[in-house]
């Protein structure tokens, strides 16, 4: 759970209403969440995702527990998100989908920066500064590494 | 001491516990997402299906032939499976659980971020995503880290107009927006003071708009009588002398005034004095904050042979809301004074059908949230208690309710 892609920031208390509005939830069709993802905050943001590292302000992922939110964001191809703080709920979610969450102190960075993170050391940095993140439980890490709690459970169940 | 979260789940502040779940519940938003995700899973089946609920209040009835298809095919799956389920009408999932459902002591899950509003019956309730939901029907299941506790202590008296909406409101807008995130609030109540349980209930229900994983009250009398109705029951909760809490708060009823939410952030609350007279397109009463009977009647009581003076929206929490509503004239007296009652769930709140409003416009709701675009592109909503409500529905421009009552 490394990697390392260009920076999209995004503000403080970033509601899951923004990630993805109400109005496009009834849908099997994943890419549709992709495509519409913070279209209510910035539309530019979308086409900006994939390979990104995400890099919110404090609380980010407040409100609805709509799964529909990161999962946009795993299928708009963002590698790992970081804020300060994260709602528990989206916290929760990002890791059941696959999607590594890096919890520091605010993280200096501007759009296209390169992050580099590993969620094992819980470390991450760019060219100007590095920051220790908050480590994760070994069952978040035993997920995380299964590539979300579908691979994870699909393991368990076949032991 | 221990607090009441560490009571319930058995384990120290900041520690990760794998727990049995006692009720597992999600709506036709989550619960399609989490049937999906299931089949991804490949299990063998539900492991506890008796403790799993299906409840259909965001979308229901369905509004497009999609919404009725994803209804239909977890409809089938729900109760092929064995699990309960509430088709449309049953209610709002926060409320439908409430009544008689939940006991205290109990771990409920719920795939919905208002989960948190059980913990008014001393359970230890919270919300999740589908991914987790699917997870707990595979295993029964789930991990929780123990959260940290807050104490909200309250006593005093609420004056003429003023509802424990106003006090939610209030209390988020101290905390702020995540002032309590990973943690707990505990409501803890003054002896001279006695909050009823739509009140408890409208409490918790606010405590994830300030972060929290869930809102507690120790079961008490008010929740043995509360749940008797039901059919329940239940021993009390007794706290410890001192338990540990990271923050300690006091709150007296009587300084309380009405209040709004301004847009579009439910932490920044103004008083409705400050803001009389602000013009309205819209006025909502209901949701899983203020959607119970008891919400309804006060704001009947204010509508009583009066008219409203713009389009006001009424929807009854639960079928057993929505029947007390009928069967005690509630009903009859807002429909006489002009308001549209649609069937129980969720309704507009969550921007999907059944009143959503238009760019430009400006309503009040009764709802727990009021981010932009949320209940209506381009709109932009207040959050008031039910009186709040009323009054302003009469007036057609935001109101104190203590001048009406």
């Amino acid at each position: 759970m490394a990697g390392s892609g260009p920076a999209v920031c995004i503000g403080e208390d970033i509601d899951t209403d923004l990630v993805i509005a109400g109005r496009y939830l009834r849908t099997k069709d994943r890419s549709v969440w992709a495509e519409h993802a913070f279209e209510d905050l910035d539309p530019t943001i979308a086409p900006r995702l994939k390979g990104c590292v995400l890099v919110a302000g404090k609380n980010m992922g407040c409100g609805s527990s709509r799964e529909q939110a990161v999962m946009a964001l795993r299928e708009a191809g963002v590698l790992a998100v970081v804020a300060p703080s994260f709602a528990r709920i989206f916290f929760r979610n990002c890791i059941n989908v696959g999607i590594p969450v890096l919890e520091c102190e605010e993280f200096p960075c501007t759009n296209g920066e390169m992050v580099t993170y590993d969620c094992r050391t819980g470390m991450m940095r760019t060219d100007r500064v590095t920051r220790e993140c908050l480590s994760l439980s070994p069952r978040m890490q035993e997920i995380l590494e299964a590539g979300g709690l579908v691979e994870y459970w699909k393991r368990r169940l076949s032991r | 001491m221990e607090t009441l979260s560490e009571k319930i789940l058995g384990a120290q502040a900041g520690s990760f516990s794998d727990k049995q779940i006692d009720k597992a519940f999600c709506h036709d938003g989550t619960g399609i997402q989490a049937k999906i995700i299931y089949d991804e899973m490949g299990a063998p089946g539900i492991v506890n299906p008796e403790a799993c609920y299906v409840i259909y209040d965001h979308i229901a009835p369905a509004n497009t032939s999609q919404t009725a298809d994803l209804h239909r095919e977890l409809r089938d799956f729900a109760t092929k499976s064995g699990m309960h389920f509430s088709d449309i009408g049953g209610g709002i999932c926060h409320q439908y659980m409430a009544e008689g459902r939940v006991l205290p002591g109990e771990v409920v899950i719920g795939a919905d971020s208002h989960s948190c509003t059980l913990g008014a019956l001393g359970a230890f309730a919270t919300g999740v995503g589908a991914s987790d939901m699917a997870g707990i029907w595979v295993s029964g299941e789930t991990w929780l880290r123990v959260p940290e506790s807050i104490a909200l202590y309250i006593s005093g008296t609420l004056g003429k107009g003023v509802e424990y909406k106003d006090l939610a409101l209030c209390y988020v807008a101290n905390l702020g927006m995540d002032g309590a995130t990973y943690k707990s609030l505990e409501f803890r109540v003054d002896s001279t003071s006695e909050i009823p349980m739509e009140g408890r209930l409208t409490l918790s229900n606010m405590a994830v708009e300030a972060g929290a994983k869930t809102g507690l009250w120790y079961a008490d009398r008010i929740t043995r009588e509360y749940l008797a109705r039901y059919g329940q029951t239940c021993q009390d909760q007794k706290p410890h002398d001192e338990p540990f809490y990271t923050q300690e708060i006091w709150w007296e009823l009587d300084d309380l005034e009405p209040c709004l939410a301004v847009p579009h952030r439910v932490d920044t609350v103004k008083s409705v004095s400050e803001l009389a007279g602000t013009p309205l397109d819209q006025v909502f009463i209901g949701t899983c904050t203020n959607g119970r009977f008891e919400d309804l009647a006060r704001a009947a009581a204010i509508l009583d042979g009066k008219s409203v003076a713009v389009r006001t929206i009424v929807v009854p929490a639960s079928q057993a809301d929505y029947l007390q509503a009928a069967t005690s004239g509630v009903l009859a007296t807002l429909v006489a004074a002009g308001c549209t009652v649609c069937s129980p769930g969720c309704g507009p709140c969550l921007g999907a059908h059944m009143g959503v409003l238009g760019d430009g416009e400006v309503g009040l709701s009764t709802a727990n949230r009021n981010f932009r675009n949320r209940m209506g592109v381009g709109a932009s909503y207040y959050l008031s208690s039910p009186s709040t409500a009323a009054a302003s529905a009469i007036a057609g421009e935001i109101a104190d309710p203590r001048e009406a009552v």
